[in-house]
């Protein structure tokens, strides 16, 4: 049996689809783990994001953070924070956020920068407030970049997730540890193929999304013709 | 003089060593249109900012309707005011009807009733019902113009400020938005301020026109006529332009012009018809639909620009000049051929009623003024 049919039979087995380690279960806590990411990093990224959107200030600290922080190897970050922190849950978690909240606070901030002035400067002498101008224009017309930026971040996580197998947690980075360790290479790359799935699956329900939640008016753009004023003799 | 619904004591805005607005004072008097004309970067735009505090004053006050706009908060008082711009600035996410319900949802108003007044808007800036679900992106330039309007007067504020509203769109668009704001006016009698640098939209829609020059400096408040007559300085008079004595005309209207009487042709008879003389062609309606050549007989020749019987010798004297026949084509009301008017005619009423007026000045006025005129008269 080559490596492809010892695949084809781990999946195949009964033991891997019931029962404490079975597929579903690591396909559950990896789902939860990214979740769990995601949500933690948004409500750090989305809140500073709008901020220095709104207000242009922090603008070079934010742009000189996220980059600086995108360049730390996971790896490292997760044993440095389980080191400290102990095993468990939250310090894999956390060390995850670290490296999610760079691209959500990267599409938050462009996408309300990239709202155009005159919008925001008309909104303004119309008389909002600086909340409801936040609230009411900008986040709006940013929704769809500041999603693309969460769906970057959901794929990313997804991937990264693997690495906290290889302290405490599972997930299906589990399977990728464990084939490792005992040499079992069908296992490792069952483990491969369900996150690489995983992420096709979550990035095509997150385009999905993303299409609903867009803007209505970009995508059916006809321009009739202004009545024409006749003056003059034809 | 009527009273003064804004008026500037002393206002100046520095930014770091660059004077913008020079100690301006100016009152802009309740239900008229003044418009701020100037060259670029002669603060009139700063001005007008600064009335609904999107710019804040380095010195001096500003009193809108009896109060210090200073002590009132910004917010409150830029909703107690229409403004418009020059790209209109609709939120592209929100519909016609919402854009304009704006500032009426903004002072607490229910959604509904909100927008069923936004729907009567509509029908004031004269847009068809059918937009009112559409989004910004999916309107013509001029449409996104009228929307900008109609939700500027959606709290029914008393002032309007309109910052260059008109000069995004192509000229005929303009025009037609130039006559309906003229329009909305004579029925709502709102205070505007209406920024431009065009001296033309100036004149055309100004009752007061404040000239501003070079480094925020007001050259000259004053009618339309008035400064086109006798310009305050060699800036406004360049500014004017050398255009200033044709578009002067504009002021006369054309009573006493005589009119003539002219044969016309039907427009069915055309093909068959060796005219002697070139002659206008009418439709069905009496309204002229070009000119029959002596020439080149059987083709209908394009006319010029038509001079609406009551209108200004400008547009008379345009019509004649612009005509293939060299006599320009009157119209009544209703666009039916009433006659015919050359150039000299119009030429020598221009001079007639300009002698009456410096007459009337003169006897009005003292002599003072009359001297002041031949001097800025000698200009281009």
């Amino acid at each position: 049996m080559n490596l492809f049919e010892q695949t084809w039979a781990w999946f195949a087995d009964p033991l891997q689809w019931s029962g404490y380690s079975s597929i579903p279960t690591r396909l559950g806590e990896h789902v939860f783990y990214t979740l769990l990411t995601v949500v933690i990093a948004s409500a750090i990224a989305l809140p500073i994001g709008a901020f220095v959107g709104h207000t242009g200030r922090g603008r070079v600290v934010v742009v000189a953070l996220a980059g600086a922080l995108r360049a730390v190897p996971t790896l490292g970050l997760l044993v440095l924070f389980v080191l400290l922190a102990g095993i468990g849950l939250m310090p894999p978690i956390w060390a995850l956020v670290i490296l999610t909240v760079p691209p959500i606070l990267a599409g938050t901030y462009s996408g309300i920068a990239a709202v155009a002035p005159v919008v925001v400067d008309a909104a303004r002498a119309q008389g909002m407030r600086e909340l409801q101008i936040l609230f009411g224009v900008e986040l709006p017309n940013a929704a769809p970049v500041i999603f693309g930026g969460i769906r970057a971040a959901v794929l990313q996580v997804i991937a990264t997730a693997t690495v906290v197998a290889y302290t405490n947690l599972g997930g299906l980075g589990r399977y990728i540890f464990d084939g490792l360790a005992l040499s079992d290479y069908p296992q490792m790359l069952g483990g491969s193929v369900l996150v690489a799935v995983l992420a096709v699956v979550a990035d095509l329900i997150l385009g999905v999304l993303l299409r609903r939640l867009g803007p209505r008016s970009a995508s059916k753009r006809k321009i009739p013709a202004p009545e024409a004023l006749k003056e003059g003799m034809p | 003089m009527t009273e003064a619904m804004i008026e500037f004591r002393e206002v100046s805005k520095v930014y770091g060593g660059a004077t913008a607005v020079d100690r301006l004072s100016l009152t802009v008097p309740r239900g008229q249109i003044t418009v701020f004309v100037g060259p670029s970067g002669c603060g009139k735009t700063t001005s007008l900012r600064m009335v609904n505090r999107m710019v804040e004053p380095s010195s001096g006050t500003i009193i809108v309707d009896g109060q210090d706009v200073s002590t009132l908060p910004a917010a409150k008082l830029r909703r107690s005011m229409g403004y418009v711009m020059q790209a209109a600035g609709l939120m592209p996410h929100r519909t016609v009807v919402d854009n304009i319900a704006t500032v009426p949802r903004l002072n607490g108003v229910s959604r509904r009733s909100a927008r069923a007044r936004a729907r009567e808007l509509l029908d004031v800036v004269g847009l068809p019902q059918a937009l009112a679900s559409r989004y910004p992106a999916q309107l013509s330039g001029g449409q996104q113009q009228r929307v900008g309007v109609a939700r500027a007067l959606a709290a029914d504020p008393p002032v309007l400020l309109m910052d260059e509203p008109f000069s995004a769109v192509d000229p005929v668009v303009r025009h037609e938005l130039q006559q309906e704001l003229l329009r909305l006016q004579r029925e709502l009698g709102k205070t505007i301020v209406f920024v431009t640098h065009d001296i033309d939209e100036a004149v055309l829609l100004g009752e007061r026109i404040a000239v501003f020059g070079v480094g925020g400096r007001l050259a000259q408040v004053a009618g339309p006529e008035e400064i086109l007559r006798a310009p305050a300085d060699d800036f406004v008079a360049g500014f004017v332009g050398r255009d200033r004595g044709f578009r002067h005309l504009g002021f006369y209207d054309d009573s006493g012009l005589a009119v003539e009487g002219a044969e016309t042709l039907p427009k069915s008879a055309l093909p068959n018809a060796r005219p002697a003389e070139w002659t206008v062609v009418v439709d069905d309606g009496g309204r002229p639909a070009g000119w029959a050549s002596p020439k080149e007989p059987g083709t209908l020749v394009s006319g010029g620009s038509l001079h609406r019987a009551g209108a200004s010798l400008r547009t008379a004297l345009d019509a004649a000049l612009s005509s293939p026949s060299g006599r320009g084509v009157v119209i009544d009301d209703d666009g039916r051929f009433l006659g015919t008017v050359g150039a000299t005619a119009v030429i020598a009423q221009a001079d007639r009623r300009r002698a009456e007026a410096q007459r009337e000045r003169a006897g009005s006025q003292g002599t003072a003024r009359a001297g002041a005129e031949t001097m800025a008269g000698g200009g281009t």
